[in-house]
């Protein structure tokens, strides 16, 4: 089994750390894991993408042709990501800031009002991890636990940021049923 | 781990000690790591020097006094480092060089690319010398062959660079530091430590005498042939009924190991041979599969460099396809499996 789950936004966003997330949960997992990220030169405002491959064998390529999964988090990336996931695949969208939905029938899309979620508990930055824990719940790849666990490793010392994140990506997780 | 820290980390494991060069992306996570780890090494220096061109002479002067050292820039900077490099060679020091190539040529982009390979197999600097390169394809080979390029560099005296490139830095996959087996090198009689109680040392790359200046040629080219038969690595994938042989290194590879997988599940018998020292090049290799294969694709993501050498080592003797992306474009498995599909069925195997 190999999935490639593509996410992307623009810098700022969070786009990057959400992937890395997922895939230090993956690999707490023991499972093999792949994390590429691509981003413009600019520090907030460019794109950003980051492609997540898990797998229980060797990873040839990083790289995703054609993802199961794609998480968007703003209408460019939308328009230029969803073309990518193949057919039967998954696109998760974050609604607060796309309000179209995506023009292929042949995919699932989950439409999660991530923006507004995490302006609900005080921190619009946390929309990233909201968007996770809802994709976690979704696609079932890896524990939940194991995604909080990670960001203990993640922001090692920094009790706050570590609280205020398992808050959201628990809420994003239970946001879906 | 990420790339860029991956070498670090295995620099320090390796015992560098000392480490110099200029911010550039895409390589910046790499001089980032060694300033805080060089601060908890013993003798450990580490400093941000005001140009490439200084970087790479402060690597010459720790090298010269007997220390392992690195530096590490991408492309634009590599260029600037090249008359120190001709002067490592001229003068028989050990160093690191670690490029993470991106898009050229001049400023080019930061996004990764494989368009050095000419500059770094062939050298961008003056008078008939050679590195060592290797092209790592993963995060574990970063570490491995990082800690292998200083024995390499010491055992030789002679610098090793480490082709990569923005992706293979970026990238971040699980990795161990314990492949690495430290070889057996020759006590370091040549360093300027000092020269109380023995007589003075010289190193240098000024030989004025023609005579003396072409024996120290020769001198190098008896290293460089040692280099040729002891140091080449070469991996084979799927190779034994192949009918074309992608032959690709560093994250081409990784991309054409992927295409090679999907093209062996549609039945077409595609293998890969991967370099992973560009120089000394696995030419025997390339010449070996030539008996069985009948179309070599070279895949590279720059406008066609590599191609050369394997045109050298086949000498006509097997027919090249060439297939590239340059300017930083990273091409899909996808893409590379149409590719090879229809010269499959072109050429009707």
């Amino acid at each position: 089994m190999q999935i490639k789950t593509i996410f992307a936004g623009f810098g700022g966003q969070g786009v990057l750390m959400m992937g890395y997330t997922f895939a230090v949960a993956a690999m707490r997992e023991d499972k093999i894991v792949t994390y590429l990220p691509s981003y413009g030169a600019e520090v907030r405002g460019g794109t950003a993408n980051c492609t997540v491959a898990i797998s229980d064998e060797e990873i040839a390529s990083p790289i995703a042709s054609s993802p199961e999964f794609i998480v968007v988090m703003n209408k460019p990336s939308l328009h230029s990501f969803q073309n990518k996931v193949q057919t039967g695949g998954i696109l998760f969208l974050n609604s607060t800031l796309i309000d179209e939905d995506p023009s292929r029938g042949d995919i699932e899309s989950i439409a999660i009002d991530a923006g507004d979620m995490a302006e609900g508990i005080g921190d619009a930055r946390t929309a990233n991890l909201i968007m996770l824990g809802a994709f976690i719940k979704k696609t079932n790849l890896v524990n939940i636990d194991a995604a909080i666990g990670g960001l203990g490793d993640i922001f090692e010392g920094k009790k706050k940021v570590i609280e205020m994140n398992s808050n959201a990506l628990t809420i994003g997780y239970d946001s879906l049923k | 781990m990420r790339g860029n820290t991956v070498v670090g980390e295995a620099a320090i494991r390796a015992g560098c000690t000392c480490y110099f060069g200029y911010p550039i992306t895409p390589q910046n996570e790499l001089p980032e790591y060694m300033s805080r780890r060089l601060t908890e090494i013993e003798d450990g220096i580490f400093i941000q020097s005001e140009s490439e061109i200084s970087a790479i002479n402060m690597v010459l002067g720790a090298s010269v006094a007997g220390a392992r050292v690195m530096t590490s820039s991408s492309s634009p900077g590599i260029s600037l480092k090249q008359e120190g490099i001709s002067f490592l060679c001229g003068d028989e020091l050990p160093a690191v060089i670690v490029n993470m190539v991106r898009g050229g040529p001049g400023l080019g982009n930061i996004s990764p690319a494989q368009s050095d390979y000419f500059q770094s197999t062939r050298g961008g600097g003056h008078g008939d010398y050679r590195t060592v390169v290797l092209a790592p394809a993963s995060c574990q080979e970063m570490a491995d062959l990082t800690m292998e390029a200083f024995d390499i560099s010491d055992y030789y005296r002679n610098p090793v660079l480490i082709l990569a490139d923005g992706m293979l830095g970026q990238m971040m996959e699980p990795v161990t530091f314990e492949n690495y087996k430290p070889r057996e090198l020759p006590k370091k009689d040549y360093i300027i430590d000092g020269a109380k109680g023995r007589p003075s040392r010289f190193v240098r790359s000024l030989i004025l005498n023609t005579k003396d200046m072409e024996e120290h040629n020769w001198k190098l080219m008896r290293k460089y042939k040692m280099i040729t038969k002891n140091e080449i690595k070469c991996d084979e994938f799927m190779m034994d009924d192949a009918k074309i042989a992608v032959v690709a290194y560093g994250t081409a590879a990784r991309i054409a190991k992927g295409a090679v997988k999907r093209a062996r599940k549609e039945g077409l018998k595609v293998g890969l041979i991967r370099p992973i020292t560009l120089w000394p090049y696995p030419s025997e290799v390339i010449k070996k599969w030539a008996r069985s294969v009948s179309l070599f694709v070279v895949f590279e993501m720059s406008a066609g460099q590599m191609i050369e050498d394997v045109e050298l080592s086949l000498k006509g003797s097997s027919e090249v396809y060439f297939y590239g992306r340059p300017g930083g474009v990273i091409p899909t498995p996808m893409e590379l499996v149409k590719i090879i599909s229809s010269q499959y069925y072109q050429k009707g195997f």
